[in-house]
């Protein structure tokens, strides 16, 4: 095999030091690869948590009338559940590799601002710590319960002092509004860093699928955390400054937060979407061998997803009594969006089509997820219906469509793009049987879980319920669904396993293991401190193909 | 590779078709449960059926094409045992290619907007017909109550309404308030979801062409008991209607036998949130219980209407609905006794 080397230095060795000054080094870091690693290790803590408490809910839906944990612990779970799961584990998760790889696809140092790049991500881990003390200090004056227990949207009037006594919804705004800062830090960094620090010739129509895609999500986050900070210091300021905006008893308007929250939630769906597909987008093309297919209409259409998704809100308020009007607005919008997203399944299988396809580990979870994506977008394309989410709007139809989203699309990818570049971030390979293993695990029991959940939607089973009677149709599909959680959690046991092996056995990943070509794979595994040695030239989109295939460049097609 | 590959293919293909088959015994399958959405009973609901078959149709449809060719890819274009190890041809893309699964999507997009949007004008710009019964509904930590403003008859929990021939239509038209919290109100067989929201009325209409109990449930998180706040419809033919509203009409009945617990009633805190009319009791922080027993159930659903669970329901509220607003009140037993028999009169 080709030398890929060009760039990098050997690596002096280091005599080893104290676990205090590495542990300091940690924390005082600006390292854009130690602060993504940190961004990774912090989600992987709390997706451990919020799968607990996924489980929680699963055993007391299991059967009707069950008496798992009482409604008001299961109300703190599922607010806990779906506030933890999209702020502080699959955020993060995106954060930290967008940190990790960016400068490195696009052949940089470091991102844009450092010093503010950590200070992002200690504000996002402050800020899920402040989530989780609700447990601790939250408890109290008011004999009030301590979790947060108003629901990961905090509908209005809910949140207001006359139903959420005590300081538990406190301890939620607060964490949101903390880690929202975080958010819109790292986004303005990576726009900056994408933007700014791209190596010379690397034009933006030459930058990988992945810096693309990441730019358009940190745009979105910009745009969409905003409201959300500002919707959370209203509600402070209603909570404790005597305002009314919120305040139904005294003229506010519960419509106004659905609003405030929407505009800031769709979009935040995109904003996690789209660095999955920024995975699926790199890892597609090299396990199938060849470039991305229509690269210029990928952007294109990422770009017109990121300006659809600031217009489509109002389809999570089909039920609120919005007028015929306004409910036919956002049917067109919210369908209009589909077309690009097709665009994009239509261009990564045509990604596939003629190459030759290596069923890596990574791979498997790609091909999953456009399976699975594919039926996500589906199922979106049928609650964009107005009238059909008449029905299907806070049922369980919903919670499984936005599940196939996160997990069998978001999730998928993720673990996609943990085990593609786990070896550059380590050094060290992976496990591929075990790799498998927990692949074929988690697609049962994701797929136990996620398909069968759409059911009692449409018998009528609404969600956020603690319970539920028994002779509607529902028991069998639940216990079903209950079941696959197990296989779920066994394919996480597994994943665990196989980073623990990769660090104990694992073999020397070399610089690029995957015969890859993007800028990343033509550094040491792990990249040093500096990236690259010599800032790197680029001339087309591929610039590691050129590389190693000097007599047929990329530069003379594209 | 290659057996390990298919193998995940099977699994694959096995989920799909369990799914699949268990969809279809929900969807064929009426019995099944009380409140399949795919079982219309009224014209809000039919309409919405129609259009959602024919959204499915659609999607399916291009579920079955794009699946398929996702199938067949992995399948054709996987890497081969005897491979040669060169890369295959490079293709960088195809504008008439991107140019077709961009028009094609958007005709669909357009046929589906048009159907909707049909639906929507249907179910959302009706007024209602001089003949409507009006019924207000108000949504309450953890209850419903109903208000027949035409009719002066209010009641909780189970609504009542006459059945509606297609030919006379009878149509119900609710108002929808809250007195708290978002609250939303989902009878399947009936029609879609409309949210109670404070201080922003909306309105749906139903018209149920068949009689019978039709459930249902709040279904936007209000609090603690949002899970049991439970919808029971009665439709009822016309007379039954008629009969029902002269009944609710009545003030309370007034029994000899029960002026013990009448009295407990009424010196209690009781009377703060409850209305018995006629009587001293007129709160409305909870359920009017002027014909209390003419009630299949108490506690929003919850629990039969019986007089074990009355009393059980008065004697600490927790144990059957933890979290409702009502307090134990802290009676003893003869109390308890005397109090539950002056409920059973109030029929």
């Amino acid at each position: 095999m080709m030398s890929t080397d060009a760039f990098a230095l050997p690596r002096p060795e280091l005599a080893p030091r104290p676990i205090v000054a590495r542990l300091h080094d940690w924390v005082t870091t600006v390292d854009h690869k130690r602060l993504g690693i940190l961004y990774i290790i912090y989600a992987l803590v709390f997706l451990v948590i919020a799968g607990i408490e996924a489980t929680v809910i699963r055993l007391q839906l299991i059967r009707p009338h069950n008496d798992f944990v009482s409604p008001q612990v299961f109300n703190r779970m599922f607010t806990m559940h779906g506030t933890t799961m999209i702020f502080f584990v699959v955020m993060p998760f995106l954060f930290g590799f967008a940190n990790y790889l960016i400068p490195l696809m696009i052949g940089a140092r470091d991102m844009a601002f450092p010093r503010l790049n950590a200070f992002s991500f200690w504000m996002t881990a402050f800020g899920g710590l402040l989530l989780y003390f609700s447990l601790v200090g939250a408890n109290g004056l008011y004999g009030a319960g301590n979790a947060p227990d108003v629901g990961w949207f905090a509908y209005a009037p809910l949140t207001s002092r006359t139903f959420s006594v005590g300081h538990s919804t406190d301890f939620w705004t607060l964490a949101l509004l903390v880690s929202g800062f975080g958010s819109i830090g790292t986004a303005i960094n990576i726009v900056a860093t994408v933007l700014c620090m791209r190596c010379p010739g690397m034009t933006l129509a030459k930058m990988p699928l992945f810096s693309w895609l990441n730019l358009v999500m940190a745009g979105l986050v910009i745009l969409a955390v905003s409201p959300l900070t500002a919707a959370q210091i209203m509600l402070l300021v209603d909570r404790y400054l005597g305002g009314h905006f919120f305040d139904t008893q005294a003229g506010g308007s519960a419509v106004i937060w659905m609003h405030f929250f929407w505009i800031f939630g769709h979009p935040e769906v995109y904003v996690l979407v789209l660095p999955a597909f920024a995975f699926v987008s790199e890892i597609i093309p090299v396990f199938s061998r060849k470039p991305i297919f229509g690269y210029s209409v990928m952007v294109g259409a990422t770009v017109a997803i990121g300006f659809i998704s600031m217009s489509v809100w109002a389809h999570h308020m089909f039920t609120v009594g919005m007028g015929a009007n306004v409910n036919t607005f956002f049917v067109l919008s919210t369908m209009a969006i589909a077309v690009p997203t097709g665009i994009k399944i239509f261009n990564w299988l045509a990604t596939m089509w003629g190459g030759k396809i290596e069923f890596k580990t990574p791979m498997l979870f790609c091909i999953a997820f456009l399976f699975q994506f594919l039926a996500a977008g589906l199922t979106g394309v049928m609650l964009s219906v107005a009238p059909f989410t008449w029905h299907l709007g806070n049922s369980y139809f919903v919670v499984a469509h936005f599940h196939y989203v996160i997990v069998g699309g978001i999730l998928f990818a993720l673990f996609g793009a943990f085990y593609y570049w786990l070896p550059k971030m380590s050094g060290k390979m992976y496990s591929e049987a075990l790799g498998k293993l927990h692949f074929l695990l988690f697609f049962i029991g994701f797929h136990l879980t996620f398909d069968f959940m759409h059911i009692p939607g449409l018998l009528g089973m609404p969600r956020r319920i603690y319970t539920y009677e028994p002779g509607r149709g529902w028991d069998v599909w639940n216990f079903i669904v209950t079941v696959g959680v197990f296989f779920q959690a066994a394919g996480i046991l597994v994943f665990l396993g196989n980073l623990l092996w990769s660090h104990f056995r694992g073999k020397a990943a070399g610089s690029d293991p995957w015969d890859a070509w993007t800028l990343e794979w033509s550094t040491n595994s792990p990249p040093p401190a500096y990236n690259f040695a010599s800032i790197p030239v680029v001339k087309s989109r591929r610039p590691l193909w050129d590389l190693k295939h000097p007599a047929d460049p990329d530069w003379n097609y594209e | 590779m290659r057996s390990r590959g298919s193998n995940t293919w099977r699994v694959l293909l096995s989920q799909v078709a369990v799914c699949i088959c268990g969809a279809a015994v929900a969807f064929a399958d009426t019995p099944l449960s009380p409140t399949n959405i795919f079982a219309p009973a009224s014209t809000p609901a039919k309409s919405i059926f129609g259009l959602s078959l024919f959204v499915l149709a659609v999607t399916g449809a291009i579920f079955l094409v794009v699946f398929t060719l996702l199938l067949y890819s992995v399948v054709r274009f996987r890497k081969r045992k005897n491979d040669d190890g060169r890369e295959p041809p490079q293709v960088y893309g195809s504008n008439q290619v991107e140019l077709a699964w961009t028009i094609i999507p958007i005709l669909i997009v357009v046929a589906l907007f048009m159907a909707t949007a049909r639906v929507i004008a249907i179910v959302q710009k009706t007024s209602p017909p001089s003949n409507a019964i009006e019924v207000t509904v108000i949504g309450h930590q953890f209850w419903w109550e109903y208000r027949y403003p035409d009719l002066g008859v209010v009641t909780a929990n189970e609504l009542h309404v006459p059945v509606s021939d297609p030919s006379h239509p009878t149509p119900t038209f609710l108002k929808l308030h809250s007195a708290d919290t978002d609250h939303s109100f989902w009878v399947p067989r009936l029609g879609g979801k409309t949210d109670l929201i404070p201080n922003h009325p909306n309105t749906m209409w139903i018209d149920p062409q068949e009689t019978g109990l039709y459930l249902g449930q709040c279904a936007q998180y209000c609090g603690t008991q949002h899970a049991k706040m439970l919808l029971r419809v009665y439709v009822q033919s016309k007379d039954e209607f008629d009969r029902w509203i002269q009944h609710q009409r009545q003030t309370a009945s007034v029994s000899v036998t029960a002026s013990q617990g009448q009295r407990i009633f009424e010196t209690t805190a009781c009377i703060n949130c409850h209305t018995v009319s006629g009587t001293v009791a007129n709160g409305r922080f909870g359920p009017d219980l002027t014909h209390l027993m003419s009630r299949a159930t108490i506690a929003a659903g919850a629990a039969a209407n019986t007089p074990q669970n009355l009393r059980r329901w008065i004697l600490n509220p927790n144990a059957i609905k933890p979290g409702s607003l009502m307090p134990a009140m802290e009676l003893n037993d003869q109390e308890l006794d005397a109090l539950t028999v002056y409920l059973e009169t109030l029929r």
